[in-house]
């Protein structure tokens, strides 16, 4: 089991990926965004959180044409699964491989706290381990977590299952922190390999920082 | 030639920076405007002198990455 995580300039969760990953016994490698090929062993592409480009223009604008993601899309559209972690979720929705976009908090505030979100769907390798309706503790660290999309859509994807967790408070109640649609936190593509949410799984990995229910969500791709 | 590029979001999709502003319009008593969108301004200097070719390039440039057309429209002034 191979996971690669993308390295852009400013992005600044390579490190804790690669540390969760490696903690559940996966082989990592981090992958310059310069590069343009992805390590060929692959098994599952991280574009991990951070700054790309200093969010210029628009969160992930500037790197959907960093040489790498030529080999990220035909990664991609050949089946291979891919894992967009807060700024890695604007980058795959800028790059056109997840639908809807990411626009700025509602209160306009950069939001970093522990929040509670629910698992709609789990049919699917991210969530396998956990049950529709549970709910867990994971950290959002955004200023653009805002996610849109516009009614056609959003019908789509709830035909689809394609939502795969919404914010709410701890008793799974709609509790929505930046105003996105539905109370989207992450969504997935239509075939169920390229899975985008704007929590941070791989900092929920120990109950003494807080929470370990990251731990169950990373598991899901290191026995697919 | 001067491409003047405006970029706002899509009327009906919320735009909260817009609204923070109208709020604070408002409680300087500036009673009189009924609505607020924020967007932003790219100038290009392009080196292009046919107006029909400019306008064509730069819609391109606006549909790859000046804007994200999910969410935001674009509108293109050549000077």
């Amino acid at each position: 089991m191979k996971v690669s995580i993308l390295q852009f300039p400013g992005t600044n969760c390579e490190y804790d990926t690669q540390h969760a990953f490696e903690q559940l016994g996966a082989k990592t490698e981090i992958v310059w965004h310069k590069s343009e090929s992805i390590p060929a062993d692959t098994s599952l592409l991280v574009v991990a959180g951070g700054f790309s480009y200093g969010d210029y223009l628009r969160s992930g604008a500037i790197a959907k044409f960093s040489p790498v993601m030529k080999a990220v899309a035909e990664y991609a559209n050949n089946g291979g699964k891919v894992l967009g972690i807060c700024n890695g979720f604007q980058v795959l929705t800028e790059a056109g491989l997840l639908p809807g976009a990411l626009k700025r908090n509602n209160g306009l505030h950069f939001i970093s706290k522990h929040h509670t979100l629910k698992v709609v769907n789990n049919d699917n390798i991210f969530l396998e381990k956990l049950n529709n309706g549970d709910v867990v503790n994971i950290p959002i660290a955004h200023h653009d977590g805002n996610y849109f999309i516009d009614a056609d859509g959003l019908k789509e994807l709830e035909v689809n299952n394609q939502i795969l967790l919404k914010y709410t408070d701890e008793n799974g109640d709609i509790k929505n922190p930046n105003g996105s649609v539905e109370s989207i936190a992450g969504v997935c593509n239509k075939e169920k390999t390229v899975f985008g949410l704007m929590p941070h799984p791989e900092r929920a990995m120990e109950s003494i920082l807080g929470s370990d229910d990251g731990v169950k969500m990373l598991q899901g791709f290191l026995e697919a | 030639m001067k491409a003047i590029i405006n970029v706002s979001l899509k009327a009906g999709v919320l735009d909260s920076q817009g609204k923070a502003v109208h709020h604070a319009l408002d409680s300087l008593h500036f009673s009189g405007v009924e609505d607020v969108r924020v967007g932003k301004q790219i100038v290009l200097q392009l080196n292009e002198t046919d107006k029909q070719k400019a306008m064509k390039d730069v819609t391109q440039m606006c549909e790859e990455l000046l804007a994200n057309t999910v969410i935001e429209d674009y509108e293109i002034e050549l000077v």
